[in-house]
């Protein structure tokens, strides 16, 4: 009991050492909770402004218009249309590939391969990754197969795949479950492996098959990672197809982007393969910022698991 | 309001004579890395209909995992677990577990739908009389204005009201609480207990419940296994029936909660003044 005499409080009082202050001893109260002014509203509305600030497109488009500001400036300053020409020009050269040269029927047939090859690949990577989680050593083959391949080019495939399924549409869609699936599958395996150890015992408390509890549990629960390799795999996606475009031109005799990309470069209207260029950026900025950003706030927003 | 239905009235001729849930000879071991660890060393104990069944113990004695056992996600290495006569192998629905943890909700369900699903998932109820159970329940846990809220709009508190309202949806067998309130601030964990209580009175169901607070047990229980550490091994089991947050103070209570103390720490005071192993 002797340790305990540097204790402030087992001090007798009236003799402080020196250099130790006590709090001071001060009255108790109570008090009744009144009713709050104005000034303790819970809640003001936000002015216009700060409202206006708050809208994410807004903020958005301004970027999108200064950057085609900083674009109008450079070229105008180079003053050299051949090479880098303006951002009105291109625009108008845009809206001309769009009137004349049929630009957003050959947009569709390059979209319309890259959907073929994307929901080939979410089927696969789906499929792929269930079995990963249900067995170990579907885990290994998992894991073994994206080192593998996340790191080999789509595009290098390319000249196996025309050699084995010739110079058509099948080559393209080859190409591009290659570069969709796997980032796909390892992102869905990392959501899956991150799923809370309670969440998991939840489910198999409710005697789900392994089956369902994948689709029921699982999947939602994973959505945010899964999300994130759908986007990954998006961007890898849309990159494969352009490339492949450009580099083996015409596919199932109907040119698409890429094509038209390659076709004015060699006939140097360079306008146009700016035209086509801003086609693939606004195409890829609406899919991320309409259809993902819409997919997001309607899941993992409202669920509270992404902010 | 009879949604739920509990099996009480069946066994009341044939209560003493057989247990709910038989326990025997429990070991339980589980893997780390490195080791093979004993959890618990052949625990004994047997649950009844309607009881409200406490396994209390200081931290590593197993008391979890033994409510693991008893859900069916951990094999026990030696004994059997019984409930009903049927041994216990896999996780099933008619034992509902409810966690310490607030993720045991699927973020991605509204709060109605979190005590549906167990009941889809599991055939048990068709959508329309699901939907039924599940608001019924809701109103139970006073959550009837957060139905068809998302889990993350909720407070811990109202997690867990959730978390037991799924479990209470289902009718199960017997209900499984791991340190449910554990994670709660003080006020909202006495509350909860007290509206445990209620429901239990409502209701009477049969429950195991995990904790590491004598007070707890002591408030929340029926009967309390107490379990000592490091393999968890049986040292009593007390009756505690009939005492709520009014006789906390009271003398007899006090004299119980000291006994159970000096059960549970008694070895410690003594292996720390043996020595080194301290």
């Amino acid at each position: 009991m002797t340790d305990l005499s540097f204790s402030p409080r087992s001090r007798p009082p009236g003799s402080p050492p020196i250099g130790r202050r006590e709090p001071p001893l001060r009255p108790e109260y109570e008090r009744t909770v009144t009713a709050t002014g104005p000034i303790g509203d819970v809640a003001r509305p936000l002015s216009p402004w700060e409202r206006l600030g708050n809208i994410t497109a807004l903020r958005r488009l301004l970027v999108l218009a200064a950057v085609a500001a900083l674009w109008q400036a450079a070229a105008v300053w180079q003053n050299n249309p051949l090479m880098f020409p303006t951002f009105t020009d291109t625009a108008a050269a845009l809206w001309d590939a769009i009137r004349r040269d049929n630009l957003l029927s050959m947009a569709w047939t390059s979209l319309a391969v890259l959907l073929k090859g994307y929901a080939v690949a979410v089927v696969l990577a789906v499929l792929l990754t269930t079995v990963a989680v249900s067995t170990r050593i579907g885990n290994d083959l998992l894991s073994t197969l994206t080192s593998m391949f996340n790191p080999l080019p789509a595009i290098a495939l390319l000249p196996i795949a025309m050699l084995w399924f010739g110079l058509g549409e099948v080559s393209l869609i080859f190409v591009l479950v290659h570069a969709v699936l796997w980032p796909l599958a390892l992102n869905t395996h990392a959501g899956f492996t991150s799923v809370s150890e309670t969440l998991r015992m939840a489910g198999r408390n409710y005697g789900l098959g392994s089956f369902r509890y994948v689709v029921t549990l699982l999947i939602p629960a994973a959505f945010p990672a899964i999300l994130t390799g759908l986007k990954v795999g998006w961007a890898f996606a849309w990159r494969t197809l352009i490339a492949a475009e450009l580099v083996f031109g015409v596919s199932s005799g109907k040119g698409g982007l890429g094509w038209f990309i390659f076709q004015n470069r060699n006939e140097l209207y360079i306008d146009k393969v700016f035209a086509g260029l801003v086609t693939v950026i606004l195409i890829g900025l609406l899919v991320e910022n309409v259809v993902f950003r819409w997919i997001e706030v309607h899941t993992v927003r409202k669920w509270g698991m992404v902010r | 309001m009879n949604a739920l239905t509990y099996p009480q009235s069946v066994d009341s001729d044939g209560l003493s004579e057989r247990p709910l849930l038989d326990v025997s000879g429990v070991t339980l071991q589980y893997k780390t890395r490195r080791h093979l660890v004993t959890a618990t060393y052949r625990v004994d104990f047997q649950v009844f209909q309607s009881e409200r069944y406490v396994l209390l113990g200081p931290s590593g004695c197993g008391k979890s995992s033994l409510l693991k056992a008893v859900g069916g996600f951990l094999q026990p290495v030696e004994g059997t677990i019984r409930l009903n006569g049927r041994t216990v192998t896999k996780p099933g629905p008619d034992r509902m577990m409810v966690f310490q943890e607030f993720d045991q909700l699927p973020p991605w369900k509204t709060v109605k739908q979190n005590v549906m699903f167990p009941l889809l998932a599991s055939g048990k109820a068709k959508r329309r009389e699901a939907e039924e159970k599940a608001l019924d329940c809701i109103a139970r846990v006073n959550l009837t204005k957060f139905a068809d809220v998302h889990p993350h709009m909720l407070s811990g508190g109202m997690k867990q009201r959730v978390a037991i309202a799924r479990a209470m949806a289902m009718e199960p067998d017997i209900l499984l609480m791991d340190e449910p309130f554990a994670a709660l601030d003080a006020l909202t964990r006495r509350k909860m207990q007290e509206e445990l209580l209620q429901l239990w009175d409502d209701l009477r169901f049969t429950v195991l419940f995990v904790t590491h607070s004598i007070e707890e047990a002591l408030v929340v229980g029926s009967r309390i296994l107490v379990l000592s550490p490091h393999p968890g091994q049986v040292k009593a089991e007390v009756n505690c029936d009939g005492y709520d947050h009014g006789a906390v103070g009271g003398a007899e209570f006090q004299a119980l909660a000291s006994r159970i103390h000096t059960m549970l720490f008694a070895e410690d005071v003594e292996s720390g003044v043996k020595g080194p192993r301290a």
